[in-house]
């Protein structure tokens, strides 16, 4: 397993696929609020963003974000209540535990480490400063998922899905349009229980997905599945407070991260040999 | 020096101009060089004009999107704007400073007097931000990231402005259980909702039916649960003052002249007849229509009845004197003009009840009716032509 992990992370990170120009040369971009970014954020040179992106793929989990959850958690959120038998899918039965009174309950113990998975993906491409998008379509928690998305800093399309928006990007918004690096969904089906669009055109446009699967979605095309419920408050405040929590620790992370490298340069330009590794963040307890 | 034409069709013409040895004692010095190069013989040669056509292949130019307008153009151009308000006005004789808007409008239409049917196609001179449509600069920074967190959505002014108005009822549906109290909506009348068109200019965003109802209807739920005043004044922001059209006859003043007659006077309109009626509160029934009397002016009784109707209708036949002058249209159209002004004139002398009696027997409305124009492919406004079968 902890072989497999980095070698996961590899292959779904790789950098410079579709836009070799953004992720090698990181420039000093504007934040939401407006405010630019200080100029000086870019390291000066290749070997220590090497080093930068290279140091957390070496580790199994980084950012740990192990600690934010617990089997005990989720089943305090309800996040095991799935719909009735009736409504179940047959590829979301591996994850299914059993059935009570005709309604089915995810296996908590298969959700968990595959919230795991994605919680580290997730920190990771927010680590390397990606773009990622919320998708929902449920209209009762369309305030609280654009709220998330705002709070982290990253971006939410909670409504309408127009047709070609990945795929016709260019056409839609402009020639040199940069796609979401990270779609996160927290409901897979529209409002006519039928999959999302966006799942199957990030799978067109070679985008990881993250999506939270109820028994009655299809987990096919998404990267990282996580069978949970989707229909329940607690659940989805739930999911949604794990997601901006890792990605708010990963973005603090690169900050210091980049901080100290610059700190160290011009102390290495002095002729100081001590090479720091880069402490562990000093994470805050949260769920 | 010759500019260069725009290549439509794809071919340049070049002139090429055989000069040889001109002599003329006057340019000898400009010619000289030249003919010093040539070295042809002592005759002098007749200027020839080659005309050498180049023929380039055509460029499909793909159909470019809107144009965009960049920041420093549109700065230019205010620019060049101001000052050429400046020198219209020095133009005009017109002191720079305080030259208006409409100032402007007035000068183009003097020194540019066109005669095109349509007004959009006339020569115009505003202030660029009127012309150029507002245009969105590029959302997104130097690493590519939007700056807006509902970038990809697509329309993203419209949903943040619908995020934010469900923010608040939230908020105040938070507030409710604490103090179920509501307040009578009495600041929507005299105003109106925006208009879908409205919407877009302030979002600079297209938006469809539906998106501007939901908007409209998530703005009059916010109205009808209490809210606070910041809250309130956010909601006005989508409102416009609408003028109250009172739906009241008007009623003329009463005039008093150099004798001190009490008179009213009003203007009455019918096809392109116009008619002005000055009515006396005390007469004989007498009418004069421009100058003259109305017996000579209308020969035919028809007409003359039609002068008749409004003081036999409030049963005032011979109690007022009534002068008018008319022009425009034929016999009928000053007739019923006059009928109009005469019947608005008499409002002022008469109750409300009769003014009411009035417009209900149609002597207060102006009649709409004009002619309707002869259309290409038919005889007439409504007549074809005779259909022949074959």
């Amino acid at each position: 397993m902890a072989s497999a992990l980095p070698r996961l992370l590899r292959a779904g990170a790789r950098p410079g696929r579709r836009w070799p120009g953004w992720l090698q040369t990181a420039g000093p971009g504007r934040t939401l609020a407006g405010i630019p970014a200080p100029a000086a954020s870019e390291p000066e040179d290749s070997e220590t963003h090497r080093k930068i992106l290279e140091e957390p793929l070496r580790h199994a989990d980084f950012f740990n974000v192990k600690e934010l959850f617990s089997v005990k958690s989720l089943f305090d959120a309800r996040v095991h209540l799935g719909h009735k038998a009736g409504c179940r899918h047959r590829f979301m039965e591996p994850y299914i535990f059993g059935s009570r009174l005709d309604q089915d309950i995810i296996d908590l113990e298969q959700t968990a480490s595959h919230l795991q998975l994605a919680l580290n993906f997730t920190a990771h491409v927010a680590y390397r400063k990606g773009i990622i998008l919320f998708v929902s379509r449920n209209r009762q928690f369309t305030h609280l998922i654009e709220n998330t998305a705002r709070d982290c800093g990253e971006y939410a399309h909670t409504r309408y899905f127009k047709g070609g928006l990945l795929t016709n990007a260019p056409l839609l918004f402009g020639p040199t349009v940069r796609l979401p690096d990270l779609i996160i969904f927290l409901h897979t089906l529209n409002n006519v229980f039928e999959p999302h669009v966006a799942v199957r055109d990030a799978a067109k446009m070679n985008i990881p997905t993250v999506g939270v699967v109820d028994t009655n979605c299809n987990p096919c095309l998404i990267t990282y599945p996580v069978p949970g419920n989707d229909d329940s408050p607690p659940s989805v405040q739930l999911f949604c407070r794990l997601f901006r929590t890792v990605i708010t620790r990963a973005k603090e992370k690169r900050r210091q991260v980049e901080a100290l490298h610059r700190l160290q340069s011009p102390k290495r330009a002095e002729g100081h040999g001590a090479a720091d590794s880069p402490p562990r963040v000093d994470v805050s307890h949260s769920l | 020096m010759a500019a260069p034409c725009v290549s439509c069709g794809g071919t340049l013409s070049y002139r090429f101009f055989l000069v040889g040895r001109v002599s003329l004692a006057r340019r000898q010095g400009l010619w000289q060089t030249a003919a010093a190069g040539l070295q042809t013989g002592a005759r002098s040669q007749i200027l020839r004009l080659i005309h050498t056509t180049v023929v380039m292949t055509k460029k499909s130019v793909p159909a470019s999107r809107r144009e965009t307008y960049t920041e420093d153009f549109i700065k230019k151009q205010i620019e060049e704007f101001n000052i050429g308000k400046r020198h219209l006005a020095n133009m005009m004789g017109e002191d720079p400073e305080t030259f208006t808007q409409e100032d402007i409008d007035r000068a183009i239409v003097y020194l540019f007097p066109s005669g095109l049917f349509e007004k959009r196609a006339r020569p115009i001179m505003k202030h660029p931000e009127q012309i150029f449509p507002k245009q969105r600069a590029i959302q997104w920074g130097e690493d590519g990231r939007p700056f807006h967190f509902l970038f990809y959505t697509g329309k993203q002014s419209y949903y943040s402005l619908m995020h934010e108005v469900y923010g608040k009822l939230l908020q105040i549906e938070k507030r409710k259980d604490l103090l179920p109290e509501k307040r009578e909506m009495k600041d929507l009348i005299g105003s109106r909702w925006l208009i879908k068109e409205e919407l877009e200019e302030m979002l600079v965003e297209k938006l469809s039916d539906q998106d501007y109802m939901q908007f409209i209807r998530l703005l009059e739920k916010l109205l009808t649960l209490q809210c606070e005043p910041a809250e309130e004044e956010f909601v006005h922001k989508f409102r416009r003052s609408v003028a109250i059209q009172s739906k009241k006859q008007l009623i003329e003043p009463v005039q008093y002249d150099e004798q001190g007659r009490a008179f009213s006077a009003s203007e009455g309109k019918r096809k392109t007849a116009k008619a002005e009626a000055l009515v006396y509160e005390h007469g004989s029934g007498r009418i004069t229509v421009n100058g003259a009397d109305y017996l000579l002016y209308f020969p035919i009784t028809q007409d003359r009845e039609q002068l008749m109707f409004p003081f036999h209708f409030l049963d005032r036949l011979g109690k007022h004197d009534v002068t008018c002058t008319v022009s425009g249209g034929g016999r009928s159209a000053q007739a019923g003009a006059i009928r109009l002004a005469m019947a608005k004139a008499l409002c002022s002398f008469v109750t409300e009840d009769e003014v009411e009696w009035m417009r209900q027997a149609g002597l207060l409305t102006t009649d709409p009716r004009v002619r309707e124009r002869k259309k290409p492919g038919q005889e007439g406004a409504r007549r074809k032509f005779t259909w022949k079968k074959r």
